[in-house]
């Protein structure tokens, strides 16, 4: 049981310490990971994916329950840390979603049983209705995207979970965080899209392949981000009334 | 000297994952010599020498390329020794799934592309269930359902590998692979021996035979109904 992540300062690319010694992170807890290409984003999350004992070139230690975790873990595959959700995923398999929920539970050894709230999960997150009858390779982008989501909250037991640029999916972005936050995730968000990086409760800055800083979202940021979730809810309505064919009234 | 086999179907992103994996070991200061082997074309050659490590290339053309590198192992060890390397890396052309080239005291690693599906690795046969490191490639367009499946799939085939999820774009998973490269045992080229036979070479097409009428195939046939029949001298 994961009850907490410890990153712990390495250096950086000029062999200079990081701007700070110590990041502690919770289940449930949303931490953001900001910086320009080539700062250092992709070294800190493989860092943690590898559970990177001072042996990687940012010299950065990970803990886990404040503890060096068992060497075991860092190279069983079936125990793997992180479970990802990016962009630039598909689902390239050509099967229905129902037996491709009940493979991947199989796999995990998860009750088969979850594949209903699974389903009934992702039709929370998007406008498009998903049945299980449904060829995985015709899922639109939003429902591609909201089946990930609820899977990786139900199916997939990894305690972090990396979000990589999730911009313009057409899915509900505050409500698929609260998804993942809610079944004991720890979420890790690269990305640079407002709102989901003012969603977050602190911000990793990046810079140079170091931690340049880490500090906490701000009054004015959270009110900023409740104003741009309810432009985001309304986009959202908008985009399903143009795609059912509908006239948009304000 | 560390023998590193990498062994993999085409396209799936041997050299790609190799150059960064290659940039890692080199800033450790170790000296290595690569050697690839392909059929029929390979340019890979020069983008490891702009890396500034010493590189060999060698076409099998119509021979078997798992074959053509086994016969050249003497050839390709002594170049790394003449360039005073500690590692010799050799990339094989993958081709048939028949065979596997590793040596029982090479590295084997087997790298195996994540978008051809999940039946894949029941496929490929010995050069994943021998290899002692799997990099899975291409696994960040996937969705981390069928990443989970795939490495499950994988376990199955080779239960004690060590899997690293690689990226030949970006160069995830490199610092790993070169760390699994680095902790190689020691090869020695006099006295060993394959991990599994080459595909066996038994029929006159093995050898040249080109009409492909029922009455001139000789050698041992095996036909799609599973019946083995053996015809010549």
């Amino acid at each position: 049981m994961v009850e907490s992540i410890s990153i712990i300062a390495g250096i950086n690319k000029n062999g200079e310490p990081e701007g700070f010694s110590r990041i502690e992170v919770i289940p449930g807890e949303i931490i953001g990971v900001v910086g320009p290409t080539g700062s250092g984003k992709s070294a800190l999350i493989e860092d943690i994916e590898q559970l990177a004992q001072k042996d990687t070139v940012t010299h950065r230690q990970i803990l886990i329950n404040n503890r060096i975790p068992d060497p075991a873990l860092r190279y069983d595959p079936k125990k793997k840390l992180i479970a990802q959700l990016s962009q630039n995923m598909n689902f390239l398999a050509d099967m229905t979603v129902k037996d491709f929920l009940l493979l991947h539970s199989k796999c995990r050894g998860k009750d088969p049983g979850l594949i209903g709230k699974v389903i009934y999960h992702a039709n929370a997150l998007t406008g498009e209705p998903i049945n299980e009858d449904m060829n995985l390779t015709v899922l639109s982008g939003g429902q591609s995207r909201s089946l990930m989501v609820a899977d990786v909250a139900f199916i997939s037991d990894s305690p972090v979970v990396l979000i990589d640029e999730i911009e313009n999916a057409g899915i509900k972005k505050h409500e698929a965080m609260r998804l993942l936050s809610g079944s004991g995730k720890i979420i890790l968000v690269v990305t640079h899209d407002p709102l989901l990086a003012l969603m977050t409760q602190r911000r990793i800055v990046m810079k140079n392949g170091g931690v340049e800083k880490v500090f906490m979202t701000t009054r004015e940021e959270m009110n900023l981000c409740t104003q741009l979730n309810q432009i985001d809810h309304r986009l959202f309505i908008i985009r399903e009334m143009v795609r059912k064919g509908e006239e948009v009234v304000a | 000297m560390n023998l590193i086999i990498v062994a993999g179907t085409p396209g799936a992103g041997k050299t790609a994952v190799l150059l960064h994996a290659v940039k890692c070991i080199k800033e450790q200061h170790i000296n290595i010599s690569i050697a690839k082997i392909d059929c029929l074309y390979t340019e890979d050659h020069l983008r490891f020498q702009k890396l500034g490590v010493p590189t060999m290339f060698g076409l099998s053309k119509d021979m078997c390329p798992d074959h053509f590198t086994i016969y050249n192992l003497a050839e390709m060890t002594a170049f790394a020794q003449e360039n005073d390397s500690d590692m010799l890396i050799i990339e094989t052309a993958g081709l048939c799934h028949r065979c596997a080239p590793y040596t029982a005291s090479s590295l084997g690693v087997c790298v195996i592309d994540a978008t051809t599906g999940p039946n894949t690795p029941l496929k490929v046969g010995p050069f994943l269930s021998t290899a002692n490191v799997v990099a899975i490639t291409k696994g960040d367009v996937i969705s981390q359902a069928e990443r989970e499946i795939f490495r499950e799939r994988i376990i199955e085939m080779n239960p004690g590998c060590r899997i690293i999820e690689a990226n030949g774009l970006t160069g995830k998973g490199a610092g790993e692979l070169a760390q699994c490269f680095t902790e190689a045992g020691e090869f020695s080229y006099d006295n060993d021996t394959l991990r599994h036979n080459a595909p066996f070479s038994i029929c006159t097409l093995c050898v040249g035979e080109t009409r492909i009428n029922r009455k001139h195939h000789r050698g041992v046939l095996r036909h799609i109904d599973g019946v083995q029949t053996y015809r010549g001298e």
